[in-house]
């Protein structure tokens, strides 16, 4: 007779931002006694998914943009090394430098070294996960460099010294009276009648920020997209903070996973109707900004690339767990996710929370660094039927009987995945 | 092991899911045609009304399996708003997960349980004195918290609906009536609602 194990395995690297310190049941258990994020998350997520599902249904042609955007990410993935070289001859040849980062300590290096070199001893920062998740801010401030979050949740997040608990809405763990404390802890020169209303909570974040803006003479960001064809980075945002820190300072420098190009325009075409719309539930997000290498006199004129691997061609061998990597971070599954909606983002213990992190964050580390995490799903196949990158799911795929331990969790993971009926509003297959 | 039978019907969502979508990859072999409870009679048989009497207030818990394995979409409620004497009431946010899962429910009970108090708080505000649902895996869930709030409101497969009539009602609520625990408030331990489990 087979025994079946109900324990959870546990990691054997150190923790790190994708490497989560302890195991999903323990960190739920803690976060499920938060009654504020609770019903913060209850409200956020149900909000957010009744937005998108309006917009989707906007669209007679949304099936065809998921499959379109599916294929697009495929045939990047299926063809990476070329539009990587693709990508860095057209950057470097519209003035920009391409860097090559193995890891999260060789991106450090890299852009810490970038900042060096310009004399700087701090820099703006775009909202950016790929930052996040090779520690940058951390790893910054120990060569004497500050990094100042711009977006307003990751600003409250960082003032806060806390980490952020949504892709989208990295704050929707706070209330407004603990934003307002925060503030009025950590912004040197607001002013100490501030209340917690969130026109005066918004003013003050921009009043401090804009100072930030004018100084700084070096920006980092992420980017969404990197088009191999003509080396343009596409940052998709809604405040303008991004807008901001993409033209004012002198020297930008922008971490990119390997996994965000797409070939052409034309591709992009694609997935600047599905992020929206999947992402915050709109039709077309506030500000869009692309950027070529560099233009002369205008904008940034020290221009850099750094390309991020940090285990990403490691999940690209996995001929089911490859799939993650057609992720665009609109974090749709996180706000469909019946786990994610209890727990929050804190209880992954992970950059990447919800099922996507379930399933993406134990590849990218290895299964046995986060092994409880793709368990932190009930099979409710909700999830990823909604989500524009990920038509099929390596859950559906499936592994064979009997191939691996390592596959197999990651598949569990994912099996929660493409689900979603119509009654959900997560879209329809 | 379903070989030398036409048909297979099983009254649950989760386990005709699992017949449907991996007998063929567990065994190499098409299994024969296999239908959920409600598809069998729906589809095959072509009947709705099976000449069912419940005079009961009831919900319907659309299982996971139900909803997004199987797509069984209205057919357990035309079955129930065809039973003589039942009131059907809509149950709110009908489309979450209960929380059970499977191994889900002993590996992550925690989270288990915080989804499970959703629904059942859906299910306190329809009022109803029996929750049904196609799948008894997620009664038995559901079930566990309906007995130890001591809610008075008890899980009760839809088959059981289905086969109750005025000469001989559900099992369960006979046994109310004989005196017997059927709602498994003098058992804490116990599962009300439990399949037997086969040993």
């Amino acid at each position: 007779m087979s025994r079946t194990w109900l324990g959870l395995p546990r990691r054997v690297a150190e923790p790190s931002p994708l490497v989560p310190p302890r195991p999903f049941p323990e960190a739920a258990r803690q976060a499920l006694r938060d009654t504020q994020l609770r019903r913060n998350l209850a409200k956020a997520t149900t909000t957010i998914r009744n937005k998108r599902a309006a917009v989707v249904a906007e669209l007679p042609d949304w099936e065809e943009l998921r499959v379109a955007g599916e294929q697009v990410k495929d045939r990047v993935l299926r063809h990476l090394d070329d539009y990587l070289e693709q990508l860095e001859a057209s950057v470097t040849a519209a003035g920009g430098h391409v860097h090559w980062a193995r890891d999260a300590a060789e991106a450090v290096d890299v852009i810490a070294g970038i900042v060096q070199g310009t004399g700087a001893t701090e820099v703006v920062k775009v909202k950016s996960l790929a930052t996040d998740e090779v520690g940058l801010n951390e790893g910054l401030a120990e060569r004497g460099i500050a990094a100042w979050e711009t977006d307003l949740a990751e600003l409250i997040v960082q003032l806060g010294e806390d980490a952020p608990s949504h892709i989208l809405v990295p704050a929707i763990h706070r209330n407004r009276a603990e934003i307002r404390e925060i503030f009025l802890r950590e912004m040197p020169d607001v002013d100490p009648g501030l209340t917690d209303s969130p026109a005066a909570l918004a003013e003050a974040a921009r009043r401090h920020l804009r100072r930030k803006f004018l100084s700084a003479q070096v920006a980092v960001s992420g980017a969404n997209f990197a088009v191999a064809e003509t080396g343009t980075l596409v940052v998709v945002e809604s405040e303008g903070n991004g807008r901001m820190c993409l033209t004012l300072p002198r020297t930008l420098i922008s971490l990119v996973g390997i996994e965000k190009l797409v070939p052409t325009w034309q591709d992009l075409e694609v997935f600047l109707q599905l992020l929206p719309r999947s992402s915050t539930g709109e039709r077309m997000n506030p500000y869009t900004s692309a950027w070529t290498g560099l233009t002369p006199g205008d904008g940034p004129q020290d221009v850099h690339v750094v390309m991020l691997d940090n285990g990403r061609t490691r999940v690209l061998a996995d001929p089911v767990g490859r799939q993650a990597l057609r992720c665009i971070r609109c974090s749709a599954c996180l706000n469909v996710c019946p786990v994610y909606e209890r727990t929050g983002g804190h209880a992954y213990g992970s950059v990447y929370p919800g099922p996507i992190g379930a399933i993406l964050t134990p590849q990218l580390v290895g299964v046995e660094n986060a092994p409880s995490l793709p368990y932190a799903s009930s099979p409710v196949r909700r999830v990823l039927r909604g989500v524009p990158g990920s038509h099929r799911h390596p859950g559906r795929a499936g592994p064979p009987a009997g191939e691996g331990r390592r596959r197999e969790a990651g598949a569990r993971g994912a099996d929660r995945g493409v689900g979603g009926d119509a009654g959900d509003g997560v879209g329809v297959r | 092991m379903f070989a030398g039978f036409d048909a297979v019907v099983a009254p649950s969502a989760s386990c005709v899911g699992t017949v449907r979508h991996l007998h063929r990859r567990l065994t190499g072999r098409e299994p024969p045609p296999t239908h959920e409870l409600s598809e069998f009679l729906v589809d095959v048989l072509g009947v709705v009304d099976v000449g069912a009497y419940f005079p009961h207030r009831v919900t319907y818990h659309p299982t996971c399996h139900s909803l997004r394995a199987l797509h069984l979409g209205d057919r357990p409620l035309r079955l129930l708003s065809a039973v003589r004497g039942l009131e059907l009431v809509e149950l709110p946010a009908a489309t979450s997960c209960c929380g059970f899962g499977g191994t889900f429910a002993v590996k992550n009970a925690d989270t288990s349980t915080a989804m499970l108090a959703d629904k059942v708080r859906a299910v306190l505000t329809t009022g109803a004195e029996v929750c049904t649902a196609a799948d008894n895996s997620c009664l038995v869930h559901i079930g566990g918290a309906l007995s130890r709030l001591r809610t008075g409101v008890r899980p009760v497969h839809l088959a059981e609906i289905l086969a109750s009539t005025e000469a001989a009602p559900a099992a369960a609520l006979a046994d109310r009536r004989a005196g017997r625990a059927a709602d498994g408030l003098d058992d804490l331990d116990g599962n009300p609602g439990a399949p037997v489990v086969a040993r």
